[in-house]
């Protein structure tokens, strides 16, 4: 009877508890994750190979898919690094100082989460477009943001600061103060304490933070067409491409980019999990 | 008295004011660009472009479609959170990863896996063209779209939670003689409430404000297919720039509502929602 059970296909299958329903849980999941995600993701998957290798390879070497592409990696780059920068300050601060305001700067530290994008995009590009609040006065200066891919890095920003932010403060705030006071008490300045006890104790979940702007970065559309001016070659996205490939009928083009970005996002995630449990493992 | 772990008083002002700098020019100022706008030529004109036939019909569209998705969502959030928390099984990890795996896709990936299966080139194309289902360029799509990419708000706030709470609360109420339903019901949404409230918020939010993802399947059909995000986009691309900016209004009060109860919740309920919170 047992080694039936054992060499039984189902035998896992079985319900592991005395509560009810693991069947139908079970099978509720599997379907709506298969109709929802997997079934539509693999269409995306195979796509692509009806072009062939060359083909695909042809698809995205594109000069102009590369350059949308160099585009959404960079700007995705750029703005993370600038999100890792000011986000550990914001994070710091919101922590560790009071001041007035504070609250308020904290809650709209989720802004971007909660804000569609297409009303961020429209936002950003009235903000910056040279009759705007902050694109006038930049204007005198001669400095352009909207329509250029400064303005596609600026979007990148406001759609990544969460990320970084929200990482860093629960851990800011688990910091025992006791390492700092060590460092103080053996004569440390208070810039080495930051900068040999503070920063490196903060580093992972500034890399994951980091990892998650950039990844959030690379696939944002709706915030940056308005104020990207969408010029080929020089300020369009990748995530743009691809629908207009899809108004040309290009289902393969549309395909293969997508296939990019979907491999890259892929390999983001994989490396920020490899990056946890590395870190798990030298604890 | 400065104690020796605490910064400079030049540190703190410096780090205070580059952060309320950051946020204020980052985040604040788009958002109030957004009310200046809508109201660049006095309320009247703000609420009038509302009152168009259009509008009127993406926000009558937007709320149908979040009325189907996020139901949808909530019960496979309750089902997916109850099967990864209250059973061990083989993959259960996987399941996890894959439940999050919509959050990685980036938004117009997300509306292209949808044209690739239903479009006419795509797989079903042929035979749903034969049977007159249109599924691209229609509501079925635009609600696909948005439950793609709502897909994970709701399990991911049950699932650490109700895992943290085990299932000894409900082995009990099992023996005890409840059935499966009465022991959810009584025992286990009692104790998830506020963490479910919190994520129908969520996913509610991002269902009525999607643009990337329904913009690659709605095919921007006036007054037919435009949720209220793609009607700002028709709006601000035609330069009808208050019309754009009230409705863009409209979904930005929902965003800051969003934003209050969340706040709400999490001062109120800290305890009761899980503690991991990025989105």
């Amino acid at each position: 009877m047992r080694s039936a059970a054992i060499s039984s296909p189902f035998a896992r299958l079985r319900n592991p508890s005395v509560l009810p329903g693991f069947g139908l849980t079970l099978g509720f999941t599997l379907f709506y994750l298969s109709a929802i995600v997997l079934i539509p993701l693999t269409a995306l998957l195979l796509k692509p190979w009806t072009l062939g290798w060359s083909g695909f390879i042809a698809a995205i070497t594109e000069p102009r898919v590369l350059a949308a592409l160099k585009l959404s990696f960079g700007g995705a780059a750029i703005a993370a690094v600038v999100n890792a920068v000011f986000g550990l300050i914001v994070a710091w601060t919101l922590v560790r100082y009071r001041f007035p305001g504070k609250r308020l700067v904290d809650a709209l530290v989720d802004l971007p989460f909660a804000l569609p994008t297409a009303v961020a995009g429209i936002a950003l590009s009235a903000l910056y477009a040279s009759n705007g609040w902050l694109g006038g006065p930049l204007s005198l200066l001669n400095i352009k943001i909207a329509f250029t891919p400064i303005g596609v890095i600026f979007a990148l920003i406001f759609i990544g600061l969460p990320f970084v932010v929200r990482t860093l403060q629960p851990v800011i705030a688990d910091m025992s103060a006791e390492a700092e006071e060590a460092a103080a008490t053996l004569g440390a300045t208070r810039f080495q304490t930051l900068r040999r006890v503070v920063l490196p104790a903060l580093a992972p979940a500034l890399v994951t933070g980091t990892g998650l702007a950039f990844a959030r970065a690379v696939g944002e559309y709706g915030s940056v067409i308005f104020i990207a001016g969408n010029l080929p070659m020089k300020s369009e996205i990748a995530p743009l491409l691809i629908i207009i490939k899809l108004q040309q009928y290009d289902y393969e083009g549309a395909a293969a980019i997508g296939l990019v970005m979907l491999a890259a996002s892929f390999v983001i995630i994989l490396a920020l999990n490899l990056f946890q449990s590395l870190l798990a493992a030298r604890r | 008295m400065r104690r020796p772990t605490d910064d400079s008083i030049l540190t703190r002002g410096l780090l205070i004011a580059i952060t309320i700098g950051f946020i204020g020019i980052f985040l604040l100022l788009p958002l109030l660009t957004v009310f200046t706008s809508a109201l660049a030529n006095g309320l009247q004109a703000a609420l009038d472009a509302l009152r168009d036939p259009d509008a009127i019909s993406a926000i009558k569209l937007t709320l149908i479609v979040a009325a189907i998705a996020v139901p949808l969502n909530l019960v496979f959030g309750v089902c997916a959170a109850w099967l990864v928390s209250k059973y061990d099984f083989r993959g259960k990890s996987l399941l996890i990863s894959l439940i999050d795996l919509p959050f990685s896709v980036s938004p117009v990936v997300s509306g292209l896996i949808y044209v690739l299966m239903f479009g006419l080139q795509g797989w079903l194309g042929p035979w749903l063209r034969d049977h007159d289902i249109r599924i691209i360029f229609a509501l079925p799509g635009i609600v696909l779209a948005t439950i793609f990419v709502t897909f994970p708000f709701i399990a991911r706030e049950l699932i650490p939670l109700m895992t943290d709470q085990g299932r000894d609360e409900e082995e009990a109420a099992v023996t005890l003689g409840a059935s499966g339903l009465q022991t959810f019901l009584r025992v286990t949404l009692p104790n998830i409430k506020w963490a479910l409230l919190y994520g129908v918020l969520l996913c509610n939010a991002r269902a009525m404000g999607e643009f990337g993802a329904v913009s690659v399947v709605s095919g921007h059909i006036r007054g037919l297919t435009n949720t209220m995000p793609l009607h700002v986009e028709v709006l601000y691309n035609d330069y009808q720039y208050v019309g754009a900016f009230a409705v863009a209004s409209l979904l930005a009060l929902l965003a800051l509502v969003t934003l209050t109860f969340k706040s709400l919740l999490e001062w109120r309920y800290a305890d009761e929602i899980a503690a991991t919170h990025r989105h």
